[in-house]
């Protein structure tokens, strides 16, 4: 067996730590894991991928493009950037929360429209859940809690190779003492938002 | 959740965590470095851990100074290592072509951490050429266990041939993240003594010619001890011989198939018998290795001295491109050649125009404010933006526009006394202050010594901040138990000698644009020093006085005078043309108040 998830977000949204607690997990459940990140300028509100593997034997810390099993979408725009990372089977998953590039705060370009996004991306691939994960995260308490909110709703989507209570009890381990609560509130929001 | 000094663990960690803990087990006594990507996290690792194991940890004021720094302690019979990214090493090459030369007591390594694909550099130079150029032995692990378990082995190289040695890493070997089991952790000592070997450690002309030979002599043993390294090695069989190195090897590993691979661990000097031997009966040779095909022309060398007329495929013969890094895809390259992996059909591109997102200057940072000043200062005035290498790259971009020429740390300085000697135009260089210490100090001197007049800004944000917020002289130093006084950079350019030096605060926009008027009209060299700190670093020290300003719709006149000059991202221009601060964004800094016409923006008050 062998699995690619890539995750796909901005600077500053927490794309780094949700792939560490899932790199965590999978090394838990006894899998080898091999993970690359995107360092550097990309910190300055620029685009962020990490790409994490696991399985019986990964070795190269990158997927060949169309390779992913899932898509792991922190942003919309940068959901649709990274389409050509997954193939017609590949899972997506997609916060549909947006957060506006500089140039598109300052009214220079335009932020294109949510639902025709989607449309765009569910013409080409079947298997797209939807998740608004910063709402969720507000609701939770917190919108920096949003990625505790992605990493409990790839645990409900279906064939997910990890279980949810090692998903959930990495994410624990994970984050600061005084945030615990929040993030397993955050957590439980996400996956209970993708079971229904 | 990661512990570098745990014992007898396996944790998840990143390359640069691997190679921490490689120098951990190596006992590794002494680091020096100046922070560059994909490098940098190795410091900031050892600023927090070294003074737990006993090894000294330095930020240097540059790659040259680090290399130096280093030297000593290895000349002195202490552990010692230095790394830099690979263009760091241009900065750094000067000492290190002699210190081969001289050679070292104790073992040092140094690594060059390349970047192929440029992702946060100025070009995507091949360091191993330093290799053959400085005749200094060098490694390249293919993952982050390799990388940890490689300095052991580099490191009693290096004391065995007395020579430092090059560990050149890549963006994917570094960046990389998998999981790492630990070993054990050795001891050396964290205090040598300096034997006084004018031969060795002096080299004038005499004794320089005479260390060549003994350098060329160290050469021949180590090509002996590449020729034997267990990290040289061959797996699989096949009448198709792949020979890799790096991170190149873990493509082929998992994306091919029914070839036998030599993994060069040793790269320099090659294990020229064993390539060889490795050659001889093959239907064909593939070199696959990111970059300039270093090792190719080398086996295709190898091939011609011993009448292997065994065909060789790689980048020469155009399966393999020069240019960016590898990944899996490189390898339907080869397809014709060897059985590669089948790959999925990829989606298409969204059918939707997305908007760009580049990388920005932060909300609230006082860069935005200084280059909104520089702006209105200069005006219609005939001028060239001379950049360095940091956050202030990122002026490039619109509305700012104030990067017209980069090329390197303390280049654009220097460019400035050119273009203002040659050009008409009025020269205008913005450096950082940890660029200012790192190469900026030359150029400002050698602009008073020719008389060239350019204006200098240091962008004093009080950090390293690009490459995640590293100390540097400006700042003083307050880590591994030593204390040390920031160093005052007015009173310094002032001391070199610059008749016009003004500090101004970025965040009013307002005087700076004075101040910089004044100073493009001053005959001579003048310096203006715009000191803020960044909002990040006081973030992090949670020294940031959270502030919140907020838009008056019944004042706002909708000239977007704010977003014209300063397009900070806490500014949203809503669908309805009306402005908005976005709360969670904003940071309370004042500099789009600064500059409202109609002062509709100002501080809520909590």
């Amino acid at each position: 067996m062998k699995y690619t998830i890539q995750i796909v977000g901005v600077g500053g949204q927490g794309v780094l730590l949700a792939s560490m607690v899932l790199g965590n997990a999978a090394m838990k459940a006894g899998y080898k894991v091999s993970m690359s990140e995107v360092h550097g300028m990309a910190q300055r509100g620029g685009s962020v991928l990490s790409t994490l593997r696991f399985g019986d034997n990964v070795i190269s810390p990158l997927e060949a493009t169309g390779g992913a099993d899932i898509i792991m979408g922190f942003e919309p725009v940068e959901t649709c950037r990274s389409l050509t990372l997954g193939n017609k089977d590949t899972k997506i998953l997609m916060n549909l929360d947006p957060i506006y590039p500089s140039m598109v705060a300052a009214g220079f370009e335009e932020y294109p429209n949510i639902e025709e996004l989607v449309r765009s991306v569910k013409n080409v691939n079947q298997h797209v859940a939807t998740i608004e994960a910063t709402k969720i995260a507000l609701q939770a308490g917190k919108a920096v809690a949003a990625n505790a909110v992605m990493i409990g709703a790839i645990a409900a989507i279906k064939g997910f190779p990890i279980s949810k209570e090692l998903l959930k009890e990495t994410l624990m381990e994970t984050v600061p003492a005084k945030f615990v609560d929040l993030n397993s509130k955050a957590f439980d929001m996400g996956y209970d938002a993708m079971k229904h | 959740m990661t512990d570098i000094l745990a014992k007898d663990d396996q944790q998840l960690l990143l390359g640069n965590e691997a190679i921490t803990r490689g120098l951990v087990e190596a006992g590794v006594k002494f680091a020096t470095t100046y922070p560059g990507t994909p490098s940098s996290e190795i410091g900031n690792i050892l600023e927090t851990m070294a003074h737990k194991t006993g090894m000294y940890f330095e930020f240097s004021s540059n790659e040259k100074v680090a290399m130096e720094t280093a030297a000593a302690a290895a000349s002195s019979g202490v552990r010692s290592f230095t790394f830099m990214k690979h263009v760091g090493l241009n900065v750094a090459a000067d000492p290190m072509m002699t210190l081969a030369y001289a050679g070292v007591k104790a073992g040092m390594l140094i690594l060059s951490a390349d970047d192929p694909s440029a992702h946060s550099s100025q070009n995507e130079q091949d360091n191993r050429y330093y290799a053959t150029l400085s005749l200094l032995p060098m490694m390249e692990p293919s993952t982050p266990q390799e990388a940890k378990d490689m300095i052991k082995e580099a490191y009693r190289v290096s004391e065995e041939l007395t020579v430092p040695l090059i560990f050149r890493t890549t963006t994917r070997v570094n960046h990389a993240r998998s999981v790492v089991k630990f070993g054990s952790i050795d001891e050396s000592p964290a205090i040598g003594h300096f034997d006084k070997d004018d031969k060795r450690f002096v080299n004038i002309p005499a004794f320089a010619k005479l260390n060549r030979v003994r350098l060329l002599e160290i050469s021949k043993k180590a090509q002996e001890l590449s020729e034997g390294s267990p990290l040289n090695f061959i797996e699989g069989s096949g009448d198709v011989g792949i020979i890799t190195s790096g991170v190149s090897y873990t493509y082929v590993k998992e994306y091919t198939s029914g070839t036998s691979i030599l993994k060069l661990g040793f790269t320099n000097p090659l294990p020229e018998k064993k390539i060889a031997e490795f050659i001889r009966n093959k239907k064909c040779i593939i070199v696959v290795e990111e970059l300039e095909p270093f090792v190719e022309d080398q086996v295709l060398r190898i091939c011609a001295q011993n009448q292997l007329n065994v065909p060789v495929y790689g980048k020469r013969s155009g399966h393999l491109p020069r240019q960016w890094e590898f990944s899996p895809d490189t390898m339907k390259g080869l397809a014709d050649l060897v059985k590669v992996q089948e790959m999925p059909v990829p989606l298409d591109q969204c059918s939707i125009k997305l908007p760009g997102r580049p990388p920005t200057l932060c909300a609230g940072c006082p860069h935005r404010g200084i280059y909104a000043a520089t702006k209105k200062a200069v005006g219609d005035n005939p001028h060239v933006y001379c950049s360095d290498i940091g956050c202030y790259t990122l002026g490039v971009q619109a509305p700012f526009n104030t990067a017209d020429f980069i090329i390197c740390m303390g280049g654009g300085a220097g460019a400035a006394g050119g273009f203002a000697q040659a050009t008409d135009q009025k020269a205008i260089a913005f450096l950082g202050d940890s660029t200012f210490f790192h190469a900026g100090i030359p150029p400002l001197t050698s602009a008073l010594f020719n008389d060239h007049k350019i204006l200098m800004v240091i962008l004093d944000n009080r950090t390293t901040a690009m490459t995640g917020h590293q100390p540097n002289p400006g700042t003083g130093r307050t880590f591994g138990n030593v204390n040390t006084e920031a160093i005052d950079i007015e009173a310094m350019v002032k001391g070199v000698g610059v008749k016009f030096v003004k500090t101004v605060n970025p965040y009013d926009v307002k005087e700076a644009t004075r101040v910089m008027k004044e100073a493009m009209e001053f005959d001579g060299v003048s310096v203006v020093i715009s000191k803020m700190a960044c909002p990040l670093e006081l973030k992090k020290q949670k020294q940031l006085i959270n502030k919140q300003y907020s838009v008056d719709g019944e004042k706002c006149i909708k000239c977007y005078t704010c977003l014209k000059m300063i397009a900070c991202p806490a500014l949203i221009k809503n669908k309805d043309k009306t402005l908005t601060v976005d709360k969670t964004q904003c940071i309370g800094c004042g500099m789009c108040a600064n500059i409202c016409p109609k002062g509709a923006i100002s501080e809520v008050k909590q």
